[in-house]
This record gives C-alpha cells, sequence and structure tokens, in this order.
C-alpha cells in the first residue's frame, strides 16, 4: 500500500495549493498544407488542425478524470504561419487567422499559437505580410496567440523588426481598445525562441519537430510556496534543495500525463516544460513564493537574486524527473497573472526597471505588463531592444508582452479577466527613444556566439 | 490497474459501508483497506483494482464524489499511478 502521508500530500497539493497541468499542447506541423491559393491554404490547415486534434480535449478531461489533477488548458502550436504564407501567391493573411480561430473552436481548445514569423536575421516571403496583418488578426480572433522572434544570441537583433514590433503592439492595443486592449496580451516578441514552447503567447511548433507531438506544460506556485514556508530558517542551499524536491515531484506529474496523453492520441511525447507559472488566484503567486523566501514586496533589493535561486532550483529539480525538459522551464513573471506581482506594482515598489533586471535570470521576460495610453511605438520598440540583448548577450529566451491600455494612464488599470487577469498602468520613461529606434539594421551577435 | 479512494470528513456510521457498496457496484475488487479515526476526524484509504471495471472510471469516480457531497467528506478517486510517479523512483 502507498504511504498515506504520499497520498495526503498529493491531495493537498492539488486542493490546496492549487497545483495542475497547466497545459497539454499538441504540436502540429502545417508544412504539408503550404500551397500558392490562399484559400486552399486555409482549407488544407483547417483539415490537417481539426484531424490531428479531433481528440485532444477529450482526451485531456479523460486523463483529468482518471489522476484527479486539473487540466487547465487544452492547447495547439504550429508550424510558424508565415512560412506557409511564403508559399501563397497574395491573399490575405487574416483570412488564415480566421481559419485557425474556426479550427480552434471546432476542436474545443483554449488556445491556438503560431500566427508566428522568425525574422531574427531578416524578413523572408510571407514575414512582412504576416506582421503587418497580427494587429487585425488579433482584433478579430480571441484564441488566436501570435508570436515574432527579433533576435537570437547566434543572429543578433533585427532592429527594423523591432522597430515594426513597437508599431504593431500600439495598433494591436488600438484596435481592440473597446475589449480592454486585448489585442497584444495575445502577442509576444521573442529573443531565442523555443521551438517547442507548450505556452502561450509563444507558441509555435518549430520546423525540426516531428508531425505531430504532444507537449505538457507543468504549473505550480503554490506548491513551492506552501514548502518553503514551513522552514522559515532555512538558509539559501537548503531552500534550493526543498525547491528541487517539489520541482521534482510536480514535474514526475507531468511526465506521467505527457506519457499517458501520447500513448492515448498516437503521437510522439514531446517535452515537460516546468514552469512555475502563476494565475491571479490566491495561492498561485510566483511573487509570493520570493516574498516567502524573506522579501518584505517583490521588487525591492533582493529580488533578483531570490528570483535566480528559485528559476535554478526548479530546473534542477526538474529535469531529472523527466524524459526531455524543454520549453521555457524556470520561473514565469507575468504581471497581471500574478495576485502578488498586481499587489507589488500597485504599491509602486515593483517598476519596469527591476522587472527588467529580474527577466534576466527567469525564464521569460516583460510579460503581460499594462503601459500607459499614449506610450509610443518607438518606446515599446526600446523596451523591446533593451529585453532582446538581454537575451541574446545571456543566451536566454527573453520576450516581451506589453499592453498599451489606450485612454489609461498610471493609477488605472486593465481587466483582462481569466487566466490573464487585471493589470495595473505601470510608468514608462518618457525619453523620446525616435531617433534610436529610426536607424535600423542589426545589432550584431555577441562575441560568444561564435562557438563552432 | 489499480486506483486509490481517499476519504476524509467528520465520521458517522455507514461510511466504509457506502464506499464499499459503490466499488461494488462498479465491479472494483477492494485490495487493502487502511482507516483511522483521529478525535473526530476520520480518514480512509482504499486501494482498488479497476481492471475489470464495468463502465468507465469516471462513473465510479462521479459516484463517490456525490456520495462524499452527500454524506460532507471529501472523496477522491486517483488512479494510483499519479502517487507512484510522485513519491517512487
Amino acid at each position: 500500500m502507498l504511504n498515506t502521508s504520499d497520498i495526503l500530500e498529493t491531495i493537498r497539493m492539488i486542493q490546496d495549493e492549487c497545483l495542475d497541468i497547466r497545459t497539454i499542447t499538441m504540436g502540429i506541423s502545417l508544412l504539408d498544407c503550404c500551397t500558392g491559393d490562399m484559400s486552399t491554404l486555409c482549407d488544407r490547415v483547417y483539415d490537417k488542425i481539426t484531424h490531428c486534434a479531433e481528440h485532444l480535449v477529450a482526451t485531456g478531461e479523460q486523463i483529468e478524470a482518471e489522476y484527479g489533477i486539473p487540466i487547465i488548458n487544452k492547447r495547439i502550436s504550429i508550424t510558424p504561419a508565415a512560412i506557409m504564407l511564403a508559399a501563397t501567391n497574395g491573399g490575405d493573411p487574416v483570412q488564415l487567422a480566421r481559419t485557425l480561430q474556426r479550427a480552434a473552436e471546432t476542436t474545443g481548445v483554449n488556445f491556438i499559437g503560431g500566427f508566428s514569423a522568425l525574422v531574427h536575421k531578416g524578413f523572408s516571403a510571407g514575414d512582412r505580410e504576416l506582421i503587418r496583418a497580427i494587429p487585425q488578426a488579433m482584433a478579430e480572433t480571441t484564441r488566436l496567440c501570435s508570436s515574432v522572434n527579433v533576435g537570437s544570441t547566434k543572429a543578433g537583433i533585427n532592429m527594423d523588426a523591432v522597430a515594426m514590433m513597437g508599431k504593431v503592439i500600439r495598433e494591436a492595443a488600438v484596435l481592440t481598445a473597446d475589449a480592454q486592449c486585448m489585442g497584444p496580451a495575445k502577442l509576444v516578441v521573442l529573443c531565442n525562441a523555443p521551438e517547442d514552447n507548450p505556452f502561450m503567447a509563444g507558441a509555435f511548433h518549430g520546423v525540426g519537430e516531428p508531425d505531430c507531438e504532444v507537449h505538457v506544460g507543468v504549473s505550480g506556485p503554490g506548491v513551492v510556496r506552501a514548502a518553503i514556508e514551513k522552514y522559515p530558517d532555512a538558509t539559501f542551499d537548503e531552500l534550493a534543495d526543498i525547491i528541487k524536491r517539489t520541482a521534482f515531484k510536480i514535474t514526475r506529474m507531468g511526465q506521467l500525463v505527457g506519457t499517458r496523453a501520447s500513448k492515448m492520441l498516437g503521437v510522439p511525447f514531446g517535452i515537460v516544460d516546468l514552469s512555475l507559472a502563476p494565475t491571479p488566484a490566491i495561492g498561485d503567486s510566483v511573487a509570493h513564493i520570493l516574498e516567502g523566501m524573506g522579501l518584505s514586496v517583490c521588487g525591492m533589493h533582493g529580488t533578483t537574486a531570490a528570483l535566480a535561486l528559485l528559476n535554478d532550483a526548479v530546473k534542477k529539480g526538474g529535469v531529472m524527473a523527466s524524459s526531455s525538459v524543454g520549453g521555457l522551464s524556470g520561473a514565469f513573471i507575468p504581471v497581471s497573472e500574478d495576485a502578488g506581482m498586481i499587489a507589488a506594482a500597485e504599491s509602486g515598489v515593483l517598476s519596469i526597471e527591476k522587472l527588467e533586471a529580474m527577466t534576466a535570470v527567469c525564464s521569460v521576460g516583460l510579460d503581460m505588463i499594462v503601459l500607459p495610453g499614449d506610450t509610443p511605438a518607438s518606446t515599446i520598440s526600446a523596451i523591446i531592444a533593451d529585453e532582446a540583448a538581454i537575451g541574446m548577450v545571456n543566451n536566454k529566451t527573453t520576450a516581451v508582452r506589453v499592453i498599451p491600455a489606450i485612454g489609461k494612464q498610471s493609477g488605472e488599470s486593465l481587466e483582462f479577466g481569466g487566466l490573464f487577469g487585471s493589470g495595473p498602468v505601470m510608468a514608462v520613461r518618457n525619453e523620446s527613444a525616435e531617433a534610436f529606434i529610426a536607424r535600423g539594421g542589426r545589432i550584431p551577435a555577441p562575441m560568444h556566439s561564435i562557438r563552432n | 490497474m489499480k486506483a486509490v479512494i481517499t476519504v476524509i470528513g467528520h465520521d458517522t456510521v455507514g461510511i466504509l459501508h457506502r464506499v464499499s457498496g459503490i466499488c461494488s457496484v462498479n465491479n472494483a475488487n477492494i485490495i487493502e483497506v487502511t482507516q483511522s479515526v483521529l478525535q473526530d476526524l476520520f480518514a480512509m484509504f482504499m486501494l482498488v483494482d479497476i481492471s475489470k471495471l464495468d463502465g468507465d472510471f469516471s462513473n465510479l469516480s462521479n459516484q463517490l464524489t456525490a456520495l462524499g457531497e452527500e454524506m460532507g467528506l471529501s472523496i477522491h478517486t486517483m488512479h494510483e499511478d499519479i502517487f507512484n510517479s510522485m513519491h517512487r523512483i
């Protein structure tokens, strides 16, 4: 018989500490759908997605019932759409976006990611068309997510793309101004984007991946918080050990769910992404883990060190527990999706500058940050450039998902609802970045990118 | 294939009877039961064989959850693999 305290620990993690599988994400290659005609492409894309993911939601629900573990989202990631657009002779990319939304509705998934372009070294056919279509695509769909990779350690930073994305984010916000500026909340600008990421908004199915596979994204900030709370006097090395042990257990659960889903769906198992992904729910906050380590408010001096320890310990604990760890794996620090971050931002302790420093040691980047509505596109581009530089030089993924709150200023907020939460408008520097961003071109890759 | 049924709540007459009744109806064979009552708190852990279940696992699970709600108990029915994977290497 199993140890009763182990049984109770698992049940407590799920019931009281918000442990869940955040997502089962099916990656689907759409390369075989490419064709010259946009309407034919859309038909093929719809047919392939609805065929591959026909049983995805039902499978997720069955696993949820069997193991008694909540699976919050079922999602799909696809081949970056710009690659498919390269083959079409004209046509409106928004038509493809509508098709993807329809496929998501038919299969019943919560999100579909991959309205994406990879332009870290330059633009190829289809890239500019897709990027220009993003604002309208985000305005017309609710389940579609978009991402653009503008930099990498190997290639440097495409500053033309950075300049473009500042404008695209603003335009996406303007087009959805009557819907809490929701457009840019589904759009992320990346540097060193992983090709097997199950988390939105940056999920896409890389060209090196198999035809179809299934990934799992686990979560569990509440479990880590509860674990460290039991040891208020632990030293940092002891704390790291406690987090590692907890991350190990969480990841083992993700591995179990992933292998089960892979078997039931008859597709290869991809990766477990062992990210601590917060939700606005009480007890599901990464900021509260950092505060549990002894910080009085997330964002104060010491926050970066605490996050560095957390991020590293999560990876070390998780990597032993899974046959294949991938995606982003670490700790997410979205502001609007984390009750502790929201409170810290509202109190004025957590600033964008501190968040930027934190992104040098967390698994992703500036995430779900609400900006004043009059923030110029060039300032948004400058924020993206800073963040991409951190990613490029430190050989890690960084991202920017900021939402200009059209018509709003500091002291106001946006209410997205659901997993997206709500975010207070955070102050940005007012000095103009126009001249800097207008230069264009490419920031060269750092010296240590030359490894061969 | 085995599942673990966990029952926690205030002690009352007939808990074991009602839970095992549902197992019997669904053809889930009870392999092992561990039970304790600390003051008023009843805790029971039941290992059942679900390889010859009549109907879906979710039927058994839903019936037990409904019983829990009726009796004011917290009843969880989970596949044993989740505990094995989290707590055993």
